[in-house]
């Protein structure tokens, strides 16, 4: 092979589709802009943790004891109790989702205390379980303690004393931050978004326009298109990515316990999986409206559905953890967390690394044989 | 003057069929547009879950005794948590865990059953994989609730061993409305009705117009009789009838496969739907108009897509958000849409709760459509 052929048609290509993709302004805004506001809307837009609540209190009965129950309520972050004595009143707030929950102490309450049965309603609206699952959580602690302290003021010894404690350690995430494992996973996403996004029309828009078939004449070669295509796309995504571990370190404090440079060399490791996957995309549909509903279908909705990013692939059927599994970004994805959050697992690093190559080999290939020099 | 009427009818009308045409001539086209709702419904319905279902978890009995062996039947008996390993060692329990085998590792120390019977607290040692944080804390508390059940059966011993009952019994009476076994599936499924079907809809609408820009043909069409409006909605109305079939497709595998309930009505639904898909194919038109290629169609879509999927309360609720997002939904017809059908399909609201919703998608289609008209004519490049 003309090593020297090659480095000259590979600059020659490379410096076209550099003017190409900086003459257009989208995708700068796309490549770097994008990122950038992510990153922001990730940090701070995206919580799992319930803060301040609304919760509707019906208190039928205003004798202090019924007072004093529902006492712990308040003065928690998690919720904000919202006093009502009518049950009428505190249903439409619920029905109009002014509260997620109802918690009613019945007019009964005291006497029934006393002979040892009181019972306490909660309503919950389901339609948002998870929500719904937490404001239980508070609320039947809040009243747990309430009862732990009235037997402790009786003086009595209570009898939970002797029974099983639950001594609980969180591994690599003690105080349990949602956002600890949210921004590693911003990084699988950034960078499938780079691929899908910047690369799925460029193989495609060359074949609308018929430019593709005038290259046919020119002694370059398939492999070398590819190349000079990835290459330009990569050091966005190389912006991007310092981008990310920036916010990710200073911004969100996430803490970063395996190695530096192995994040920086897998991520690019995926970001070339993820352009050769939009290239590919490209080149099979040869038509830019199919190449952008299948990137948009294939890569981007996967990726923040199915690889573990905030559903646990642990916890769903075989099937769809077998389709997950197809996915580079499920590779990644497992990778990522460990490396930022556990520390370097070589053999979990070495796998990926393997599977990822693997995926890179073979797109490369089957991006290549799709610009063969052949006419329809 | 009728005929007048009719002939515009019969312009837009064949606009219509011929922008039909464009998008589903190929059979390629036509399986894009349909089989990945039909997918993704599929996949993510049993995908897209918070639910505990399937927590693998590995075991250092050190105890092995009947309190232990009580407890862990009980930890079993939920069909929840499933055994990977037994551990020997205490040296084994960072291998389980860092592998990711297990969710969670329970030690049960030595003394654990001379430590009850003594009527002392006995530590259960429970480590979890914080990798993901949210599954870990949902089965910390799992665990807690079990534990609690256990320890109330101790407590039963006590009492019939003559230990007067010291804690104030309170009960509390749990009951969830619109979902009573609080599964996260009801929640996500509905909320897809409007989001899966957005995604494409959005960019259906972006590239329509991009891609006669860029082949030439939309000049031509700007010399018909057709106004501005006839165009407008010539595209609009291909894209907005793709929107609903996609929705359709959606909600139907929605509530035949998956059995979810559906409380309200129908028409109100796609009422719903039609408002929210009016305002998306603005939104999508209005792109469409600003841009000179398909690519740069496609790239402003993409650009908002993100942010319209993430600040809807798809994932996370939306009070949870910081003020100045919460402030940024109301430009996002995601959020109304998706309130719509979460609260006709899972809370039966009527027309009187719902309203409120069809206000900012209104406004949305309102801004967008004649901004869309506007720029056909008034953008050239």
């Amino acid at each position: 092979m003309n090593t020297a052929g090659f480095t000259r048609r590979f600059m020659a290509l490379l410096r076209k589709e550099v003017r190409q993709m900086l003459r257009d302004r989208s995708n700068m805004a796309v490549g770097l802009l994008l990122p950038a506001a992510l990153i922001l809307l990730f940090g701070y837009g995206l919580s799992f943790d319930v803060k301040n609540a609304p919760v509707a209190v019906v208190l039928e009965d205003t004798s202090p004891v019924a007072r004093d129950v529902v006492d712990g309520l308040q003065g928690t972050s998690y919720l904000t109790p919202v006093w009502t004595t009518s049950m009428v009143d505190a249903e439409a707030r619920l029905r109009a989702g002014d509260v997620d929950a109802i918690v009613r102490i019945p007019v009964d309450f005291p006497s029934r205390l006393a002979a040892g049965d009181a019972r306490i309603q909660l309503v919950l609206n389901g339609a948002n379980s998870s929500t719904a699952q937490t404001v239980e959580g508070y609320v039947s602690g809040a009243i747990g303690t309430w009862a732990q302290r009235q037997v402790e003021r009786a003086g009595n010894k209570p009898f939970a004393m002797g029974g099983v404690e639950v001594v609980q350690r969180m591994w690599f995430n003690e105080a349990g931050i949602s956002t600890w494992y949210l921004v590693p996973g911003l990084i699988v996403l950034v960078m499938t978004l780079i691929g899908a996004f910047l690369t799925s029309l460029l193989i495609a828009r060359e074949w609308e326009r018929g430019t593709l078939e005038a290259l046919f004449v020119t002694p370059v070669r398939p492999m070398e298109l590819v190349l000079a295509k990835l290459v330009p796309y990569l050091v966005i995504g190389a912006i991007d990515l310092v981008l990310c571990l920036l916010a990710a370190r200073f911004l969100f404090h996430v803490p970063i316990r395996g190695s530096l440079s192995i994040i920086y060399l897998i991520s690019m490791l995926y970001l070339t999986v993820s352009l050769l996957l939009g290239l590919f995309i490209s080149g099979v549909t040869r038509n830019q409206f199919q190449a952008s509903q299948i990137a948009l279908v294939a890569s981007f909705m996967p990726a923040l559905m199915l690889s573990g990013f905030v559903f646990d692939l642990r916890n769903v059927p075989m099937a769809i953890r077998v389709v997950s599994h197809v996915l580079p970004a499920t590779h990644f994805m497992g990778l990522i967390k460990t490396l930022f959050l556990a520390g370097n697992d070589w053999s979990a690093i070495l796998r990926s690394t393997i599977i990822l190559s693997a995926y890179a080999v073979v797109l490369a290939w089957a991006t290549q044989r799709t610009l063969r020099k052949r006419l329809d | 003057m009728p005929s007048s009427f009719v002939a515009t009818m019969a312009q837009i009308g064949a606009l219509i069929v011929k922008e039909l045409r464009a998008i589903l001539k190929e059979p390629s086209s036509r399986a894009i547009l349909l089989a990945p709702a039909l997918l993704q419904g599929l996949l993510f319905g049993y995908g897209a879950t918070y639910d505990l279902k399937h927590v693998p978890y590995a075991v250092l009995d050190q105890s092995r005794s009947a309190a232990s062996i009580a407890l862990l039947a009980r930890l079993d008996g939920t069909g929840v948590f499933v055994r990977d390993a037994t551990l020997t060692s205490s040296s084994q329990i960072a291998g389980e865990i860092d592998a990711g085998k297990a969710l969670m590792v329970i030690g049960i120390p030595s003394d654990f059953e001379v430590r009850l019977a003594a009527g002392q607290r006995a530590p259960l040692q429970v480590i979890l994989d914080g990798r993901n944080s949210s599954t870990a804390g949902a089965a910390s508390a799992y665990v807690g609730a079990i534990v609690a059940g256990y320890n109330a059966t101790l407590g039963g011993d006590a009492r019939s061993g003559g230990t007067p009952a010291n804690t104030p019994a309170v009960t509390i009476e749990r009951r969830a409305w619109y979902n009573p076994n609080l599964e996260s599936r009801w929640n996500l499924m509905p909320a897809l009705i409007a989001a899966l079907s957005m995604i494409q809809t959005l960019l259906l609408a972006a590239l329509s117009v991009a891609r006669e820009r860029e082949q030439g043909t939309f000049d031509q069409l700007l010399v018909t009789p057709l106004t501005p409006m006839q165009i407008l909605i010539g595209k609009a109305l291909p894209a907005i009838l793709v929107g609903l079939l996609q929705s359709t497709i959606i909600f139907l595998i929605i509530r035949f496969w998956f059995g979810i309930p559906m409380n309200g009505s129908v028409g109100l639904l796609y009422l719903g739907l039609l408002t929210f898909n009016i305002a998306v194919v603005g939104v999508g038109l209005s792109i469409s108009a600003l841009s000179m290629s398909m690519q740069q169609a496609m790239l402003y879509t993409f650009l908002l897509i993100m942010p319209l999927m993430l600040l809807s309360g798809l994932l996370t609720p939306v009070r949870n958000m910081p003020r100045v997002l919460q402030v940024a939904t109301y430009a996002n017809p995601l959020r109304f849409g998706m309130s719509i059908v979460r609260g006709v399909y899972l809370e039966g609201a009527g027309l009187a709760e719902v309203w409120p919703a069809f206000i900012p998608l209104f406004v949305l289609a309102a801004v967008t459509l004649p901004l869309a008209a506007w720029l056909f004519r008034n953008r050239m490049s």
